[in-house]
């Protein structure tokens, strides 16, 4: 299958994801730089992590203006899979493809570090391999990672099994401690209504190769391979 | 000619790590009268059209779709005539 990896002015994790993509599960990969629009060919869209546009006005507010993002609304409106990881997912927000918004890290501070996601969901296609609870061991790099979003949108979150992912512990347990940013219950991932956009904090295309420390990452993309 | 001057401000629900840590550095400078510290972005647009209702939908458009994200912040806006250079 085909991964398009989306490219903005300021993207800096596109050539990560094409290498877990390619190189590690041998799949198609291709770059789309955000003038562009032709999406075919492509059977799942990446919106990779970075800094697009500086980050300016706030995180994601202008690439999702541009040209490409269209084109992936319409690929997601299809019900194919749209991944956005970090700043991929903060464009998913403003686009409004996802509810919510990624605010400053409750500390102020950035942070890189590794962290323990707690599958919540192993029913979309970009977990379908996990067990349900499973513990990924997949690094952040963040300082605009808090997720937000107000009461009833939390609450709809929960009730309808849209939390993906949790940051928690090694061993899987949900903390405060373990919440490396403040997001709202923990909340690392989420999907869609229809399950087929994911956006996720976490970086899963640095933790393809154990000598990285973590070669959990790649059961996403095994997972969206598995479901094509 | 008119000014837009735009003011974006998180919504009072919103929790602003960045003012709370304004506010600790002012207390740290010995103003210990300071309660609450909120912080925005202020936005100045020149724009090129002198109908004042038709300016002032068009900055009520630029907020929403992008200068302010809704889900958190508020915004308002003040619009002044500017003579045309």
């Amino acid at each position: 299958m085909k991964f398009g990896i989306v490219v903005f002015p300021g993207t800096w994790s596109d050539r990560d994801c094409y290498y877990s993509i390619h190189n590690i599960c041998g799949q198609d990969a291709v770059y789309i730089w955000h003038k562009e629009t032709d999406l075919s060919g492509c059977d799942c869209i990446v919106l990779p992590g970075g800094f697009s546009y500086g980050d300016y006005l706030r995180t994601g507010a202008i690439a999702r203006f541009s040209p490409v993002m269209d084109s992936v609304a319409d690929f997601s409106h299809k019900g194919r899979p749209v991944i956005g990881i970090c700043n991929g997912f903060q464009v998913l927000c403003e686009a409004h493809l996802l509810p919510g918004v990624l605010r400053q890290n409750d500390h102020l501070q950035y942070r890189c570090q590794w962290t323990y996601l707690k599958t919540e969901n192993n029913a979309t296609p970009f977990t379908a391999k996990c067990r349900k609870g499973q513990v990924l061991k997949i690094p952040i790099s963040h300082y605009e990672g808090r997720y937000y979003a107000d009461d009833s949108v939390i609450k709809e979150l929960e009730d309808t099994d849209r939390v993906a992912f949790r940051y928690g512990t090694p061993s899987g347990e949900v903390t405060k401690e373990a919440n490396p940013n403040g997001a709202l219950n923990n909340i690392a991932g989420i999907v869609n209504k229809q399950g087929n956009v994911l956006g996720m904090m976490p970086h899963p295309e640095r933790s393809c190769e154990d000598i990285l420390g973590s070669s959990d990452g790649n059961i996403i993309w095994e997972s969206i391979i598995a479901s094509i | 000619m008119y000014i837009a001057k735009v003011y974006i401000t998180l919504k009072p629900t919103v929790n602003d790590p960045q003012g709370l840590t304004i506010r600790g550095a002012l207390h740290t400078l010995g103003f210990s009268t300071v309660q609450e510290v909120r912080a925005g972005k202020y936005i100045e647009i020149k724009i090129e059209e002198n109908d004042l209702t038709k300016a002032r939908a068009e900055v009520q458009d630029m907020c929403k779709k992008l200068l302010a994200n809704t889900v958190i912040e508020n915004f308002r806006f003040e619009l002044e005539p500017l003579k045309a250079f």
